[in-house]
Order: structure tokens, then C-alpha cells, then sequence
């Protein structure tokens, strides 16, 4: 967590990183035709793709951490559930009071919590994702407890909404391409700039002016939004929401995209997303060994390429040069 | 009229006395030094005047306001910007974003600017990226602008952590030994260099141990010696007092060396 990331400010094009891209669009567009329960895989890759790049804009870009964005994708998500299924709101507006939602409790939470650092901070912010699941657990009158919500009404605005399998990835699809250009926005711009001193040296950055507090609670708040976003679109996207769903695996399946697909970087989570959530899925032909050959493959991938996946165009061209 | 005022100041750390009732006054132009030999106290002095830690007692008043006691940040965006012993770079960065962030104070773009490019926040990006590399072309640095700071060697690291305080527009330049570690070229060319900042009109306060920098170039010398003022005044007046020769040689035999 605490490792010196090496934060590039511009991808390189080269062979690797066309051959990348190349293929997860190449997946995504044999997915698009082919249909079938691969394109709910997408959903999900797309949803955690929102996820994970706000988790990376905390702590990737502003080298916190956080085991608790779990709690904003579920003050997101059970605000979108209740206010559709049982007082039968747009689920635009209810999206919206969701987010507004997730980041006065980020602001709240952020403001005392922040001041902690390292092992520290992850404790805390672990209690937020477990307090929040037990309120979504005991409070029965809202949430259903463990019964969970269902008949989520599907995305849309007013009277158009989307419910076609290949309606819901393109919007999501647009969503999550939102999600990065606007990272890729924060990550060039002086906001953005601030996030990466406070993650390089907090007194160097403090000595220059920059109100290192100010900034990792603004860039909690960010991230946060991301999360409660992410929430909502997966209780619309499914139909259903549980406490399970926004549970500790979520908190382990974020980490482990953000990491394998590169944190720091601005492309890592869509590429860790999509890897992640189709990898085991792709051993599948293993049967029982499933999970033997996917935790095999994780390892690999973080020993030969441990920035993550969108590291890898770094390492081909490291290794053209010392083969030239 | 002196910009930067340090009136009774003192430090404790527990039984110790590191700043004992310090009071010097510093000139809003020119180069000014503080010298002293190890554990003398000057790192502890710039931690006071730099807000990184707060004085036992006494005050600090920088540009006619009283800064004792305030956030770094704080005394930063009044124009006095320090660099450290230990250098202290965004190593997982380029050379030029690393000027970049140093010019945080005097940019204003938010979370709208980093979403929605308009015209003006465009511009201002043009701006800081101009400026950037016409600090880096001063210090010598441009060819390595894309290069990730980590990578360069220790004399450069040095070059780039004053370029990076440059760019925040200081009134007054606060080093801490800035040429620890560097070679007799590299301390030559810093020399040369500090003096075009002074004379652009940025008073600079160093700290230094290296005598044949400060020699060179101090327009004023204040001389600590376990954490009191012995000495203030022109370098060859401190060259020649008898308290000062002492501190740093322990005898009066030496004094001819």
C-alpha cells in the first residue's frame, strides 16, 4: 500500500498496449454478438469498473487506503432500491439522492478518519464497509434484512428505459468510459496533480502550499461518488439487492482488479475489471480445478508484472531494449 | 526592512535546549545564510520559520504578519517555500510534473477544471506547462523534463527540488542545505545559480554547512552554535570572529586554516 507507485502521467502507444486493448475489444465486441450469460459477465465488469476507478483515485493517484468504499456502493445502491421498488421513484432522481447520500457520509467519515494513516487507516475504514452492512442486515423495515429487495425496476429516464441484455452493456459500456475519461481528467489536471504530491511526499507537497488534508478528503469524497454511482447501477442492472452484495468480497474483488489491472494508472481498472471478472469464467473447462488455475493465474500476473496489467507495455518496451 | 523577523525564538525537546532565544531579522532581497556546526540547530530553526513545527516560545512574523505557529501550508501560500536536508521529490513523477505541482498556489482549477475543460482552465494548463519548462530550461534541467524523478542522480534531484520551489513564486526562498552531497562543479553551478535567483529580485535563506558556498555567495551570515546566535554580520567579518572560528574548529590555533 505503501509502495512508491509510479504514476505515468501519458500511456505510451506500443505493440503490447495495442495488443491489450486489441483484445479486450475484441472480447467485448465477440461478446456483444454472441450474447448469452458472457454479456452479464460485462455488466458486472463494466459496474466494477466504475468501482475500481474510484477506489484508484483514492488510492491509487492519492496513495491512501480503503477497505470500506464497500459502505458508499451500498448507501448507492439501497437508495436506488428503495426509493424504485417501494416508492416507485425514477431511478435517475433516486441515483442522484443516493450519490448526494454517499458523499455527506463520506464527508462525515473522511473528515475524522483521514487523519489516520497507513494500518491505521485500512482498520478504520474496514469498520465503515462492516457498520454499514450490519445496518443494512438489522434494518429490517427498509432493507428487508437478508431477504434483500427485488423487483428493482430497470434503468432508465421517465418513460424510456432500458431493458434489452445488449441495451443495459451499452450504457453501461458508455458509463463506465465516462468513469475513465473522467479519471483520465483528474489525473492531468491541478486537482489531480495535488492527489499525486500528497501520495509522493506529504511534506514536500505541504511545503508548496497544497492543503494535503483538504485534498485526501476531497479525493475520498471522489471516490466515494464513484462507489455509490457503481452501487446504483448494479441494483438496477440486477433487480436485486442484498447486504451480501455489497459485502467484504466486494472489498477483495476490488483490490484484486485494482491491483492486477494496475493502481496508479488510468486504464488498470477497466483492464483489471474485465480480466478479473471474465478469468474465471475462462477456467471453466478446469471443473474442479477452477479455482486452483485462476488463483495460479493471479500470481503469475502480479510476480512478472506486479505494477499490474497496464504495466505491461512498460516491461515490452524495457525488454525490447535490452534485447536491441 | 526585513521580511522575515524571528523574535526570541526557542526550542525544547524535553531537557534540550535545541534554540535558545534566537532573534535575527532577514532582508526582503538578497542571500542571507545561517551556518553552524552539526546539531547546532539551524534544521530546527527552519522548522520553526517553516511551520513544521511549532516554536516553545517566541514568534515569527514573515511580511509584516505574525506566522508562528501556523500550517505549512499556510505560511507557503504567503510566499515563503522551503526545501529539505533530505530531498524531498514526487519520485514516481516526471521532472516536469514535479515543476508542475510547484506551481499549485498560484493556479486556482478544481474538480470543474479537471472534468470540463473549458477555455480558461485549458489556458491555465498551457500556462503552467510553459512555465514549467522555462524554469526547468533556467536550471538546467529541460532535457530531462520527461524523465521520471527517481531516476536522476543526486546533484539533478537537488536542481530539481529548487525548481520546484521556484515555481510556487516565493518572496522568500528558504534551502536546507542545498549543496549537501554535491560535487565541487555541481556546488560551483549552484552558486552561480542562487545568485540569478537573487538577483531576480527572490530573497533566499540558506542553511548550509559547505563554508565555501556560503563564503561565496552570502550577502549576510548568522553563525549558531548549540542552538544561540553567536555571530551575525558580512561573510568576512564572520570569517575573522574569534567565537565563530572556535565553534567550528574548537581551538584559536587553527585559525589560519
Amino acid at each position: 500500500m505503501n509502495l512508491p507507485t509510479i504514476i505515468s502521467a501519458k500511456g505510451r502507444g506500443n505493440l503490447a498496449a495495442w495488443l491489450l486493448w486489441g483484445l479486450a475489444a475484441a472480447f467485448v465486441a465477440y461478446t456483444f454478438v454472441a450474447g448469452g450469460y458472457l454479456i452479464a459477465v460485462l455488466h458486472f465488469a463494466c459496474i466494477y469498473t466504475v468501482f475500481v476507478t474510484g477506489l484508484n483515485i483514492f488510492m491509487g493517484f492519492t496513495g491512501q487506503v480503503s477497505f470500506g468504499h464497500n459502505a458508499f456502493a451500498a448507501i448507492g445502491g439501497y437508495t436506488s432500491a428503495v426509493l424504485t421498488a417501494t416508492y416507485g421513484w425514477d431511478p435517475l432522481t433516486a441515483g442522484v439522492l443516493g450519490l448526494a447520500g454517499a458523499l455527506l457520509c463520506a464527508l462525515i467519515i473522511g473528515y475524522p478518519v483521514l487523519r489516520l494513516r497507513g494500518h491505521y487507516l485500512a482498520m478504520a475504514t474496514l469498520a465503515i464497509g462492516l457498520i454499514v452492512y450490519e445496518v443494512a442486515v438489522q434494518w429490517d423495515s427498509v432493507t428487508h434484512g437478508y431477504m434483500g429487495i427485488s423487483g428493482i425496476p430497470p434503468l432508465g429516464i421517465g418513460r424510456f428505459t432500458v431493458t434489452s441484455d445488449r441495451g443495459i452493456l451499452i450504457f453501461l459500456m458508455i458509463v463506465a468510459g465516462l468513469a475513465l475519461l473522467s479519471a483520465a481528467g483528474i489525473r492531468r489536471s491541478r486537482l489531480g496533480r495535488a492527489f499525486v504530491a500528497a501520495a509522493g511526499s506529504e511534506d514536500a507537497a505541504r511545503a508548496l502550499g497544497i492543503d494535503v488534508a483538504r485534498y485526501k478528503l476531497i479525493a475520498f469524497m471522489i471516490s466515494a461518488a464513484y462507489a455509490a454511482i457503481a452501487g446504483s447501477l448494479f441494483v438496477h442492472a440486477v433487480g436485486f439487492v442484498s447486504p451480501e452484495v455489497f459485502g467484504l468480497p466486494m472489498v477483495v474483488l476490488s483490490f484484486t482488479m485494482l491491483y492486477v489491472g494496475g493502481i496508479g494508472t488510468v486504464g488498470g481498472p477497466a483492464l483489471g475489471a474485465i480480466i478479473i471478472s471474465v478469468l474465471p469464467e475462462s477456467f471453466r473447462t478446469f471443473k474442479d480445478y477452477q479455482d486452483l488455475a485462476y488463483g495460479a493465474a493471479l500470481i503469475v500476473i502480479l510476480i512478472y508484472a506486479p505494477r499490474g496489467l497496464a504495466s505491461l507495455p512498460e516491461l515490452w518496451a524495457k525488454w525490447r531494449r535490452r534485447a536491441a | 526592512m526585513s521580511l522575515l523577523r524571528l523574535d526570541g525564538i526557542t526550542r525544547r525537546f524535553g531537557g534540550l535546549v535545541a534554540l535558545d532565544n534566537v532573534s535575527l531579522e532577514i532582508p526582503g532581497q538578497g542571500l542571507s545564510a545561517v551556518i553552524g556546526p552539526n546539531g547546532a540547530g539551524k534544521t530546527t530553526l527552519f522548522n520553526m520559520i517553516s511551520g513544521f513545527m511549532p516554536p516553545s516560545a517566541g514568534r515569527v512574523q514573515f511580511d509584516g504578519a505574525d506566522i508562528t505557529g501556523q500550517a505549512p501550508e499556510t505560511i507557503a501560500k504567503r510566499g515563503l517555500i522551503r526545501t529539505f536536508q533530505l530531498v524531498q521529490l514526487f519520485e514516481g513523477l516526471t521532472v516536469l510534473e514535479n515543476v508542475k505541482i510547484g506551481c499549485h498556489l498560484h493556479t486556482r482549477g478544481g474538480l470543474m477544471a479537471a472534468l470540463l475543460p473549458t477555455r480558461a482552465a485549458r489556458a491555465e494548463e498551457a500556462a503552467v506547462e510553459a512555465e514549467a519548462r522555462r524554469l526547468l530550461e533556467e536550471t538546467g534541467l529541460a532535457a530531462q523534463a520527461e524523465t521520471f524523478a527517481a531516476v536522476l542522480p543526486y546533484g539533478q534531484k537537488r536542481l530539481l527540488e529548487i525548481t520546484r520551489a521556484l515555481a510556487a513564486r516565493p518572496k522568500l526562498l528558504l534551502l536546507d542545505e542545498p549543496a549537501a552531497g554535491l560535487n565541487r562543479q555541481e556546488t560551483d553551478a549552484l552558486a552561480a545559480l542562487l545568485r540569478r535567483i537573487a538577483a531576480t529580485g527572490t530573497a533566499i535563506l540558506l542553511i548550509e554547512h559547505d563554508m565555501n558556498l556560503v563564503m561565496n555567495v552570502a550577502d549576510e551570515i548568522a553563525v549558531l552554535d548549540f542552538g544561540r546566535l553567536i555571530a551575525k554580520g558580512k561573510p568576512d567579518e564572520v570569517r575573522r570572529n574569534p567565537d565563530v572560528i572556535a565553534a567550528y574548529l574548537g581551538t584559536e590555533e587553527a585559525a589560519h586554516v
